[in-house]
């Protein structure tokens, strides 16, 4: 497999969200408009390729027996960056984000690329998978955000095209749910063809 | 002996459409009454809410799962009518329209069509409506006859609202007693409401037309309004300034359109009488906990729509004894 293919392959083809269904509770809790979708993947993004690059580098140190605490301990390191830098510069999303942001330690996600890629390959091509699959990421969620915004609250990136409400039900859990499965019969359609 | 079981042993388009056909007539008296209290819109509102549940079941199989059209089998007919009966009689049209697109196109449709749904769509556009449009799906008109308007109705409470507002003023049962209508009221349908569920003369006259048919059994709705009855008797003879009287309980809201209608859909309720009469108690069970400890005034669709989730477990645990096998005992 090239880089190229390492890349892409967490845009659509094992798209952590739309096709391996890795998580989904930050998916489903956050994504109730388009920025904090954004805001979400963007946060995981750092984080994924932070803990890909550091794991790659330490696999070496690591003991096997011990390896699961050792990664959630570098994961833990970066999700404290994140969580200090928004605390400090978009309080804001920080605020909306709440707990999923330090919740970040114990996404699937991160911890299953770090098992899964960065302790057995190179430390350049963890850092293109953890681009990758938090592009991917972050673009489901970006999507899912925005369909959610536009119907719950008729409105894209918090610039309202409709008056009044929307329909509410996309803005709560249950709507996500919806929203989410049909995203995701939308990507199998796609793959099968 | 051969025994017929009532679920989907649908063997032919006919079958169905002599089914459901029945159902049909078995509402037409409710349509009747809502028409003579809330005048246009309830007309109004039964028609937009059929003619685009019959046009999406159209579109989604022509365009989407190319299959044979089956529009006229009449399930969408019955759920577009049973998803007006669950609304107010002044509801914007463009709410009904989402509504009939979630009940027909991802209730029904996304899961296969008829048979394959597990939850009673009519139901799930209706709780979906509820939660999506919390004013204008709670804004109820008063009966006020046939020249009622459409939009410009003059609105008031469901008896049910009446009696959580009290409560939650802290009002005793007699002191709120005054402000709800009388049973008599309650019977004959000039209350506020849903177009379809304020008349129970109306529904049971329906009833008996559908025991006559054979088209349910007795099972599903007798438990579902026993239990709620057995239920709220409990809590009304334990303190009565506190719980409205089972007969109360029994008449207001969607009880009855609930019971009889919504939770006896073939596709979405159990296929043994035991299965039945469990089901039926789930769902008087959950309507009456929401009601008396809940958040919503009402709780029936919420309850039809939760043990719906149940009826393929029922299914696979309790079976009908074979053909053949009592010979053992006897």
């Amino acid at each position: 497999m090239n880089q190229f293919q390492n890349f892409t392959k967490g845009l659509l083809k094992e798209n952590p969200i739309l096709v391996m269904v890795l998580g989904t509770c930050p998916t489903l809790a956050t994504t109730s408009s388009s920025l904090n979708g954004l805001g979400m993947g963007l946060a995981t993004t750092f984080v994924l390729i932070g803990s890909n690059v550091a794991i790659s580098l330490l696999s070496k140190f690591i003991p096997d027996k011990v390896r699961i605490p050792a990664y959630i301990v570098v994961i833990a390191s970066f999700v404290t960056v994140v969580d200090l830098v928004m605390q400090a510069y978009v309080p804001d999303l920080y605020n909306t984000l709440g707990i999923f942001i330090p919740l970040i330690v114990v996404n699937c996600i991160v911890l299953g690329r770090a098992e899964a890629f960065a302790s057995k390959n190179t430390v350049w091509s963890s850092f293109i998978d953890g681009f990758g699959m938090g592009l991917g990421f972050t673009l489901a969620l970006g999507v899912l955000g925005a369909f959610r915004e536009m119907l719950g609250s008729g409105s894209i990136f918090g610039y309202k095209f409709l008056p009044g409400d929307g329909i509410l039900v996309f803005i709560l859990a249950p709507g996500a749910f919806i929203a989410l499965g049909y995203m995701i019969a939308l990507v199998n359609k796609i793959k099968q063809k | 002996m051969l025994k017929v079981s009532p679920s989907p042993h649908i063997h032919g388009k006919e079958s169905t459409r002599k089914l459901m056909l029945n159902v049909v007539i078995a509402l037409i008296p409710a349509l009747i009454v809502s028409v003579f209290y809330y005048g246009i819109g309830a007309i109004i509102v039964t028609a937009v809410s059929v003619l685009s549940c019959l046009l999406f079941e159209f579109l989604i199989q022509k365009y989407i799962l190319r299959k044979p059209i089956s529009i006229t089998d009449g399930s969408a007919l019955v759920t577009g009518i049973l998803l007006a009966f669950n609304l107010p009689s002044n509801i914007p049209v463009h709410i009904i329209v989402i509504g009939s697109f979630v009940a027909i196109v991802i209730a029904k449709m996304t899961f296969g069509g008829l048979g394959n749904n597990p939850f009673n769509p009519a139901l799930v556009g209706r709780v979906f409506m509820l939660i999506s449009f919390p004013v204008h799906m709670t804004t109820w008109p008063v009966p006020k006859g046939l020249g009622t308007g459409y939009l410009d109705a003059v609105t008031g409470a469901t008896p049910l609202a009446i009696l959580k507002g009290g409560l939650a003023r802290g009002q005793s049962m007699s002191e709120i007693v005054g402000q709800l209508p009388t049973p008599a009221q309650m019977f004959l349908g000039n209350i506020g409401g849903s177009m379809g569920e304020v008349a129970a003369i109306a529904l049971l006259i329906g009833f008996v037309w559908l025991l006559y048919k054979k088209v349910i059994t007795w099972h599903i709705p007798v438990s579902v309004i026993g239990s709620i009855a057995i239920f709220t008797g409990i809590l009304w003879l334990v303190n009565p300034e506190k719980n409205a009287d089972p007969l109360f309980h029994i008449l207001a809201g969607g009880v009855l359109l609930g019971a009889i209608y919504m939770a006896t859909d073939y596709v979405t309720s159990p296929m043994v009488p035991k299965a039945m009469l469990l089901y039926g108690c789930g769902i008087g069970i959950i309507t009456v906990v929401i009601r008396v400890y809940g958040a919503y005034p009402e709780g029936v669709s919420f309850a039809i729509l939760i043990m719906n989730a149940f009826v393929p477990l029922m299914n696979a645990y309790i079976k009908p004894k074979r053909f053949g096998e009592e010979v053992k005992h006897g």
